[in-house]
């Protein structure tokens, strides 16, 4: 595949577990065995260039982690993760990092507060080299708190000093200052009001189509996602369900979650629509269920769901793992 | 008419400090019927919360009532001494907060936290007590209650201790329960079980409920009338379908348009080209700024500087609630030509 | 100079100052502290006499009492020992002695303390649990005993005649190796809590350096308590150093510190002088009471702020 056409991520068959066995002394003297949760389990999809993809699902679904694996905070148990070709986890691949920045969802705890603005948004301007001199430095970050319409003498003040939208937008800054071509949005706006929200998102949208941006916006909230995305993949207990284009998976959702989800969002319309009743809550994910996580709250679960695990196949435009939908059932 | 269960007028909220007194809540009103469910909605520094404190007695100090009147079944309860507070607290108001981690002590069972609230309010015995609760955890939607009464809060996940919590909010059958942010901490599928549920009880037991949040949606869903709240006044009140579909205050018409909702695409779109998403949806509305702080609220009307429908009288005058329609706003714009503001 | 006339009006207005201004005891302890410390460090001036200088001692003037009693002179305000030496000013000697080591083996302490808590809190596993048993196994001595041991050790390998000069580095020494657990115990535990927040994630993401993480990211957010633990500790360690000295066991015999001066008085105590082991006992308590109420103070003051 060309250069142009070569999806800038691909995940294949990604995994992640982590350890949250005891402590070694009491497991030997208790005689329990070592416990792994799958945060993620055999995850695959591709980011095309310039697109936004969002990952959604609600706590413990493993979106975060994924975010995690792809920017390098963890490393994945199995499976391979790939930037523009390349595997990340190959020794060449960590100059590839400095083309891939992180936005985090708590405003309060992603600045240092001991750090003034100016040097935390300079902080990658001067470890990945993008310019040297003390003027030069200036000059950028102040083009940077100008891009997100904060005032170059912020630089000056502290985060403390900042409402919870500015710390945002200080955080978009800082990475954006390293000049990256991808940006991973861990739930930006969910710790933010609804009218700052908006001014963030804005902001977000109208920067990807200035600078040539990708996203991978993680969020938990599908009306936020529907305003951003070009592509939605929805993820259940570490698994990704379903992975389609936005318009289709608002208009058709396919997967039993994905319309469960769909459903649960308070109709802010009023329309009185009639809803069917959510079941259930997210089982333990230290002991998930057999064959396909959702069954035990699935209204269509027939035998086959609870032995044999579905895997993703395509249905029309969407990527669907469910056998239901796949035995043509719903 | 019944009279209103719960009536505020008036109330202030303040918080002395070295540097002034901050006013958190400034000269709110409004009542509550029996049955109803009113919604508090605002952003963070609005003051819903401190109102809800205000009313059941649990402002954490230096913060005080410093003016205005809160009346419970047509008696005053502002000023009551702590210990009239507590005996009121639980059995004639509840509480559900927002987390349920921290609402439910871990070193009781839920089953003894629940028949010490019952037995505590009502004057009735053990074993009444404890059949009382497992009908009550029953009606909230724990399945098996019997054997879960000897469970501690741990062993429940998120969504079901908050049903606990609910359960020992109405144990004692209060008349009005205060629910803050009940469903911010769980996941949307939860949350919407906990909202079918809040209102089925407060239909069932014909309790008043002032539900407090940031969430206009789940105002949508289970509110019957509701007050905007924006620095420490009330912006907007009215039924929930006025309010949502024709707001008249500009704050709560932003508010309103920031709000993103799914749009379904247009027939025939078929497959978009990969490209950037502000193509395909206008950019939400947005207002400039934010919420000012309780030690820089501006003079007259506190949403002017970011109001684009200001005017002269605006910068000047603190405007009070006018009657538009079903709603009462507090805005200049709904003021009669002789200046003349509407009884309330 | 204008610059200066600012910060110092910002300071005056800060929180930390007005929570002071308004605590009766926090001055009074500041001033006595002050008092204290300024006496300590400026004692070759501030002190009537020499009392180390042997020629200008004067062995009819040994065994004076205080000046108000009888016998007293006003030039020995209280008194003088065995060898015609001005008590007030080996008292202030002393305490230049006493400070001068408190406060260095604390500053080694903390040093110590807070990079073993940094480096176990921040890299974890193995180094954490190493360095934590390392802890737990010296926390069930007490101090002093560590303090002997490491005093001991010093004088059987180093050779007798470097003795003395060594004496107060290895004092130093085993003071400060006596105290680093509070505060890598205390650093280690706010490392924990601030590794796992995101600005910490994020400058992983831009690919910084763990030791460059430490320093610069986490350390500038965990020294909070620090100050405070260092504080107290101050009073700690010159007890610590006056009950060495007592023992025969601390500073050599030539530079005098509080605690030496009460092991020598106190072979008088009984015979009728007690003035010479009595004033230097009250000059340690007002020392370490005056250290201690200011870091009870400073405790409560940032207390707020650390939540």
């Amino acid at each position: 595949m060309s250069g142009a056409l070569r999806p800038l991520v691909r995940l294949h068959a990604v995994s992640r577990d982590f350890d949250v066995s005891r402590p070694w002394l009491n497991r030997v003297l208790e005689g329990v065995p070592r416990q792994l949760l799958r945060a993620v389990d055999g995850v695959s999809f591709e980011l095309r260039r310039g697109e936004t993809l969002a990952l959604v699902g609600e706590s413990g679904c493993g979106k975060s982690t994924v975010a995690r694996l792809i920017v390098g905070l963890h490393a994945p148990s199995a499976g391979r993760i790939e930037f523009d070709g390349v595997d990340l986890a190959s020794p060449g691949a960590s100059s590839l990092r400095r083309r891939m920045q992180m936005i985090f969802q708590d405003p309060y705890a992603s600045l240092n507060p001991r750090w003034r603005v100016r040097d935390i948004v300079a902080e990658p301007i001067r470890v990945l080299g993008v310019a040297r001199s003390k003027s030069e430095i200036d000059e950028r970050v102040a083009e940077q708190l100008r891009q997100v319409r904060l005032a170059p003498e912020d630089g000056e003040k502290y985060p403390h000093e900042f409402s919870g939208g500015q710390r945002q937008r200080i955080s978009i800054a800082r990475a954006l200052s390293g000049k990256p071509e991808f940006l991973v949005c861990d739930e930006p706006t969910s710790a933010l009001d609804v009218s700052v929200q908006a001014q963030i998102l804005n902001l977000m949208v109208a920067l990807q189509g200035g600078l040539g941006l990708t996203y991978l916006f993680i969020s938990h909230n599908l009306a936020v996602v529907s305003h951003v995305a070009d592509r939605v993949g929805v993820m259940y207990l570490g698994r990704l369900v379903e992975l389609a284009e936005a318009g289709e998976l608002f208009a058709r959702p396919r997967h039993p979650y994905t319309r469960m989800l769909l459903d649960a969002i308070p109709d802010l319309a009023m329309s009185g629509r009639r809803r069917t009743p959510v079941s259930g809550e997210v089982p333990n994910p230290l002991d998930p269920p057999a064959g396909c996580a959702f069954h035990p709250r699935c209204p269509h679960a027939g035998a086959r769901c609870r032995s044999e695990r579905p895997l993703p196949f395509a249905d029309g435009p969407s990527l669907v793992a469910c056998h239901a939908v796949q035995e043509g059932r719903i | 008419m019944s009279p209103p269960l719960l009536e505020v007028r008036d109330l202030r909220v303040e918080f002395p400090g070295r540097r002034g007194t901050l006013t958190a809540v400034d000269g709110v009103s409004f009542s509550i019927a029996p049955g109803e469910v009113l919604g508090i909605v605002g952003e963070s520094g609005a003051g819903k919360s401190l109102t809800g404190m205000a009313i059941i007695g649990l402002l954490e100090p230096p913060g005080r009532i410093a003016g205005g009147e809160i009346r419970l079944e047509g008696e005053r309860i502002d000023r009551l001494p702590q210990e009239r507070m507590r005996r009121i607290r639980g059995r004639r108001i509840g509480a559900i907060f927002q987390d349920p981690l921290t609402s439910l002590n871990p070193l009781y069972s839920i089953g003894e936290q629940l028949v010490e609230t019952i037995v505590t309010h009502l004057d009735i015995g053990t074993t009444r007590a404890r059949e009382r609760a497992v009908a009550l955890l029953r009606e909230v939607g724990i399945p098996a209650p019997e054997g879960r009464f000897e469970h501690y809060p741990h062993q429940f996940s998120g969504g079901m201790r908050q049903r606990v919590v609910i359960a020992l909010a109405l144990c004692a059958e209060p008349r009005l329960v205060i629910a803050d942010e009940p469903t911010t901490a769980l996941d949307v599928s939860m949350q919407a079980q906990i909202i079918s549920l809040l209102k089925r009880l407060a239909r069932d037991h014909a309790t008043a409920v002032m539900l407090i949040t940031h969430d206009m949606g789940v105002i949508a869903e289970t509110a019957d009338r509701v007050a905007v709240m924006y620095a420490g006044r009330i912006a907007e009140l009215g039924p929930v379908r006025d309010v949502i579909h024709a707001p008249r205050h500009p704050y709560t018409a932003g508010l309103m348009g920031s709000i993103p909702k799914i749009a379904l695409p247009a027939p025939g779109s078929g497959s978009p080209a990969p490209g950037p998403a502000a193509m395909r949806r206008p950019p939400l509305v947005q207002i400039e700024g934010s919420m000012p702080r309780l030690n820089a609220i501006p003079p007259g009307c506190a949403f002017h500087p970011r109001c684009p429908k200001r005017f002269e009288r605006c910068v000047r005058e603190h405007p009070e609630p006018i009657a538009a329609g079903t709603n009462r706003v507090a805005c200049w714009l709904y003021a009669d030509d002789r200046g003349a503001v509407e009884p309330r | 100079m204008g610059a200066v006339a600012g910060w110092l009006r910002r300071a005056w207005d800060h929180d930390l100052a007005w929570s002071f201004r308004r605590s009766p005891v926090a001055v009074a302890a500041a001033l006595l502290t002050l008092l204290c410390v300024g006496g300590a460090l400026l004692a070759p001036w501030v002190a009537p006499h020499n009392p180390f200088d042997a020629a200008s001692l004067d062995l009819n003037d040994a065994f004076r009492p205080p000046a108000w009693l009888a016998q007293g002179e006003a030039r020995y305000l209280l008194g003088t020992d065995d060898q015609g030496r001005d008590v007030l000013s080996t008292i202030l000697y002393g305490a230049r002695v006493s400070l001068g080591v408190g406060l260095a083996s604390v500053l080694f302490a903390a040093l110590l303390g807070v990079s073993l808590g940094l480096a176990s809190g921040y890299v974890g596993g193995r180094l954490d649990a190493f360095i934590m048993r390392l802890a737990d196994i010296q926390l069930s001595f007490p101090a002093i005993l560590i303090a002997l041991l490491i005093d001991g050790v010093a004088r059987v390998a180093l050779p007798r005649d470097t003795h003395d000069s060594i004496a107060i580095p290895v004092l130093i020494l085993s003071i400060g190796i006596a105290g680093w657990v509070q505060y890598a115990r205390t650093v280690r535990g706010s490392t924990l809590v601030e590794r796992n927040k995101e600005y910490v994630q994020a400058a992983r993401v831009i690919g910084r350096h763990p030791l460059a993480i430490m320093l610069h990211h986490v350390l500038p957010n965990v020294m909070g308590p620090v100050l405070v633990i260092a504080t107290i500790h101050v009073a700690t360690a010159i007890i610590t150093e006056a009950t060495l000295s007592f023992l025969g066991v601390g500073v050599p015999p030539t530079r005098p510190s509080l605690g030496t001066l009460i092991r020598v008085g106190n072979d008088f105590l009984f015979s009728g002088e007690w003035w010479i082991t009595v004033f230097p006992g009250v000059a340690l308590v007002v020392l370490v009471l005056a250290v201690n109420l200011l870091g009870d103070w400073l405790r409560d003051a940032l207390n707020p702020k650390l939540r």
